[in-house]
């Protein structure tokens, strides 16, 4: 373990930016911490804090100087390494002969700052989605550095020790930090986190600093906001497809995708055609799109999934079931933005204990009820 | 093209504010694309000319709420090959559709010095309540990279591709923080149709409806979210009554908050 | 100190492949009904000309310039795939755009995906395809590789059903195969909804005509696509005359935006119906057909 002060700190972040990466950090912005391109350590969120539940989402003041003291923001590293939009092709027809072109742009690479446990989690899911099948998302991806940040005061929605990823970063980092009131305990474990760590003064950390570390985590681990069950999955998804409870959450759920594009494992999209007017150039634009709108199921003639209640069941039972048969790994990260970024406060951990509670329950047809 | 290869595209206006209009004047550079793309043959904002139909492609902005509108809308109706109704106003009737449930006749005597000249129906409804419309662009106003969006399909010999889903899913691509859940702020982003690039929320604003419903939109529940933030039901129930109130799903919502709140006087003791 | 320079913790990215849109021209249309109308085209490459290859039950995602893309079984003869076939039925944007197509125009070709129609799995015993509707074009490629290897079979059955005589798709086909009966024998059995005067076979659902192809169902692969109540009912049709569920195979239809099972709109269940299937064996996915908009 080494220990960078928080000088140390600033100028390591300083030294990726001047070494030409796109630095994405949380900052304060519009009402919340988000995730964004940010210069450098003096734009992180300093002395700030949060408070989460479901529907709700306020910053709240800090009386010290603690810039990772809260849990997460609305996004994760799905907004950057997944853009919401994105032109994949380009196409050209001229005198008559077509052209398609998909190359990947050559942006600057990212450096994330600040991620957390489920946020890097949350990368290696989408990972098996992307990795192999997106030549976009992967070069994006390969050339990412990650320092990530273990929590120290999770979020009231926040879940992440049922899922097992989190609150202390495990995979998927170059760097992790764990911040104590005058610096950071710095986890290196790749050689790049390595040359990382050399561009600054360091120190190894005393024993007394990692224990400090050690117990925010500890401390984190007891301060979850919610649990989750996940014995039985997926199964238990599976045998509850006419759970009566599916019927009861549509009545509240608005179907407005705002849980789906929170979700930082979420991956479905559209491809969007556009034309130029000229009628010479046109663009194959991924966007984020969501399972809970009518139009996701179209096919001709008709909207497979034409209920709410049928939309809210695909995504809950691909989020916690089929993700496994699909990807061998939860589509949950247990981060709890689909809890707190739902305008109506609907909470995944309620509707599957619910369902768990009441296993096997069907919906009863009306006609059989009168009779 | 020559010009007379080009589509024929005619621009035609009911009643409305013209600001719909204003969205394809303002196109700038795209105008310039636009005009050596396509022949407009008639714009009643740009010009006074005038060219007889039919019409490969016609716009058309604006409500009836007229008689001689209904005349009229069949007419361009039967010179149009392709119809579009452009706007809140010729897709759902738009604000001057407040008067739908009101004795109009009383707003004109307030307004008009001598009203027996002013000739109004007592509703002011959709385009597509008196003719087919191929494809409705909804918004006050529109939004114009829909239209040219649309025009540009169009061209391609294509069905533009409106998406139905909500304004949310367009707040979240473009990374707004959420006006209702970080601040409380009533925002009807989650019932309405996407189109507008989430505008109100970009600026820290509630979604006002402009874009019509989505599909199929829960306005019962996000109704009762807003009782809850602490908005008043008769306040909710004006929010959907609002520039597309006349829409039936908006409409349907303001009247069942509105039912179920006299149920409330009722019941209080 | 500082002598580290970070440029250099780039790591160049192992480049996922992605598909290449391959072009191909259109060569010739032919209206099958009044609105269904198969595009043969040829790779302008000719490399791909050369190496493009498919199995039956496929599909590719044709793109149309400005347009967009739309997935489409390959319609055509397996072993000759310099030159393919795309049956297309306009319904909807893309479709309908394929209608303004003249030979000449290119289109764009991302492919092939999916799971194939399982013909190795049928050798050695009978083969019974069932098709309905439009669902004869993903079978029409697995029909001529039947035909092709005629030997491996015993018996080869294609029961066609179609709305009216107007809507039976590869007319001209069916004829010839139906003639062909006694040098290549291949059974045909045609029927349509609701008959004219001209026409020579049967009238009535698709599933009227299992009675009279008395299979041997022990020893009989079945291929099934068609639309949704033709399938519900020929499926259920197969389960009363003790097919094994385990012979009997599916083509499932879904929202298909990127055919590489990333874009999520083809989900059923676990499945993703572009990699998993289109063809699936009816085991696999009876429980899943049962349940309400999934
Ligand atoms: C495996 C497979 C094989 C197919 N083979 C054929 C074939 O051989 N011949 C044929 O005519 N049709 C086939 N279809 C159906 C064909 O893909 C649809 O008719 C077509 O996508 C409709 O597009 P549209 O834009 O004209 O319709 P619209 O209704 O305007 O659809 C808009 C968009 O929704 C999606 N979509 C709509 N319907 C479907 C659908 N049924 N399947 C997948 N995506 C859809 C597409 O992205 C489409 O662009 C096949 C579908 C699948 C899944
Ligand atoms: S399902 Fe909800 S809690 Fe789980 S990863 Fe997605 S947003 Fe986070
Ligand atoms: S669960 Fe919440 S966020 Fe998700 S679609 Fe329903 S109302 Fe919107
Ligand atoms: S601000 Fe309004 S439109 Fe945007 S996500 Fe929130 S509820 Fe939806």
């Amino acid at each position: 373990m080494r220990y960078l002060d928080r000088e140390a700190f600033g100028k390591l972040v300083d030294a990726l930016a001047g070494a030409g990466y796109d630095l994405i950090g949380p900052t304060v912005r519009d009402g919340a911490i988000v995730l964004d391109h940010i210069d450098g350590a003096e734009d992180l969120p300093s002395g700030v804090g949060e408070e989460q539940g479901p529907g709700t989402y306020r910053l709240t003041s800090r009386d010290d100087d603690m810039v990772f003291s809260w849990a997460h923001g609305p996004d994760a590293g799905k907004r950057f390494l997944f853009p919401a939009r994105e032109v994949l092709c380009t196409a050209k027809r001229n005198d008559g002969q077509l052209t398609v072109e998909c190359r990947p742009g050559d942006e600057r690479p990212f450096a994330f700052v600040g991620l957390r446990s489920c946020d890097l989690h949350a990368i290696a899911v989408q990972d098996r989605v992307f990795l192999d099948a997106d030549p976009h998302y992967a070069r994006r991806r390969e050339r990412a550095l990650f320092i990530g940040v273990n929590c120290a005061v999770p979020g009231g929605t926040c879940f992440c020790t049922s899922m097992g990823t989190g609150p202390k970063c495990t995979i998927g980092f170059d760097l992790a930090l764990t911040e104590l009131p005058g610096g950071f305990v710095v986890e290196v474990s790749s050689p790049r986190g390595e040359q990382m760590i050399e561009v600054v003064r360091s120190r190894e950390a005393t024993e007394e600093e990692v224990r400090a570390a050690q117990a925010v985590t500890t401390e984190a681990e007891g301060q979850m906001g919610r649990s989750l069950d996940v014995a039985d999955m997926p199964e238990l998804l599976y045998r509850n497809r006419e759970h009566p409870r599916w019927k009861d959450v549509a009545a509240r759920c608005l179907a407005c995708g705002n849980c789906t594009s929170a979700c930082p494992t979420c991956f479905c999209h559209d491809i969007v055609e556009g034309m130029s007017i000229t009628g010479d150039t046109a663009t194959r634009t991924r966007e984020w799109a969501s399972c809970f709108s009518e139009e996701f199921s179209h096919i001709v003639g008709m909207e497979i999934r034409k209920s709410r209640e049928s939309r809210y069941r695909q995504w809950l039972t691909h989020k916690f079931a089929s993700w496994i048969d699909q990807f061998g790994t939860s589509g949950c990260v247990g981060c709890g933005r689909c809890i707190t970024w739902c305008p109506v406060g609907i909470d995944v951990t309620e509707e599957i204990t619910a369902i768990r509670a009441t296993d096997g329950e069907v919906e009863v047809a009306e006609e059989v009820m009168a009779s | 093209m020559s010009a007379s290869t080009k589509p024929r595209v005619a621009v035609f206006k009911m009643a409305s504010c013209d600001g719909c209009q204003l969205q394809i004047l303002d196109a700038e550079e795209a105008l310039l694309d636009l005009a050596g793309a396509i022949n407009i043959v008639n714009f009643a904002e740009a010009s006074s000319y005038m060219e007889p139909g039919p019409y490969d492609v016609t716009l058309v902005e604006g409500s009836i709420s007229a008689p001689e509108q209904i005349e009229q809308v069949k007419e361009i109706r039967e010179q149009s090959k392709f119809l579009i109704a452009i706007g809140a106003c010729a897709t759902s009737g738009g604000i001057q559709a407040l008067r739908n449930t009101q004795d109009a006749g009383a707003f004109v005597r307030t307004i008009y010095p001598t009203p027996e000249y002013v000739k109004t129906l007592a509703t002011s409804t959709p385009i597509a309540d008196h003719v087919r419309v191929d494809l409705e662009l909804t918004g006050c106003p529109i939004d114009r990279g829909q239209l040219l969006g649309a025009l540009s399909a169009l061209l391609a010999g294509a069905m533009p591709r409106i998406s139905t889903s909500s304004v949310c899913v367009e707040c979240k691509r473009r990374g707004y923080v959420c006006v209702l859940v970080a601040k409380g702020e009533p925002c009807l982003g989650p019932v309405t149709r996407t189109g507008c690039g989430a505008l109100c929320p970009a600026f820290g604003r509630g979604c006002y409806g402009c874009f019509g419903p989505s599909q199929p939109p829960n306005t019962d529940a996000l109704g009762r979210r807003l009782v809850d933030l602490g908005l008043p039901s008769k306040l909710v129930a004006d929010k959907f009554r609002f520039i597309t109130g006349w829409a039936p799903a908006f409409r349907e919502a303001a009247d069942a908050i509105a039912d179920g709140r006299k149920d409330e006087e009722v019941a209080a003791p | 100190m500082m002598a580290v320079d970070l440029r250099s913790l780039e790591v160049p990215p192992e480049s996922a492949e992605g598909t290449p849109t391959r072009v191909a021209t259109i060569r010739r249309i032919v209206q099958e009904t009044p609105d269904t109308f198969t595009y043969w085209m040829t790779f302008r490459d000719p490399v791909d000309r050369a190496t493009y290859r498919f199995a039956p039950g496929q599909l590719n995602m044709l793109y149309l310039f400005g347009v967009g893309e739309i997935p489409i079984s390959v319609a055509s003869d397996p072993e000759l795939p310099a030159r393919i076939a795309h049956t297309i039925r306009s319904t909807g944007r893309v479709t309908d755009a394929f209608r303004l197509l003249k030979p000449g125009d290119q289109v764009g070709v991302r492919g092939p995906f999916g799971r194939p129609w399982p013909l190795r799995e049928a050798r050695g015993g009978d083969l019974m395809i069932v098709a309905g509707g439009l669902g004869l074009a993903p079978l029409r490629s697995a029909i001529y590789q039947a035909i092709r290897h005629r030997g491996q079979f015993r018996r080869l059955m294609v029961l066609v059903g179609a709305r009216g005589p107007e809507h039976m798709l590869y007319r001209q086909e069916l004829d010839m195969w139906n003639q062909w009966m006694q040098f290549r024998g291949v059974e045909t059995y045609l029927t349509v909804d609701v008959a004219d005067d001209q026409w020579p076979y049967d009238e009535g659902v698709v599933t009227t005509l299992f009675p009279k192809v008395r299979v041997d169902p022990e020893w009989t692969t079945a291929f099934v696509c068609g639309p949704e109540i033709m399938m519900h009912f020929a499926l259920r049709g197969l389960r009363d005359m003790e097919f094994p569920m385990d012979q009997v195979w599916v083509s499932m239809e879904r929202n298909m935006q990127c055919a590489i099972r990333v874009c999520g709109h083809c989900q059923f269940g676990p499945k993703f119906v572009c990699a998993d299937g289109p063809v699936f064996r009816y085991d696999e996915v009876a429980d899943l057909m049962e349940v309400h908009e999934l």
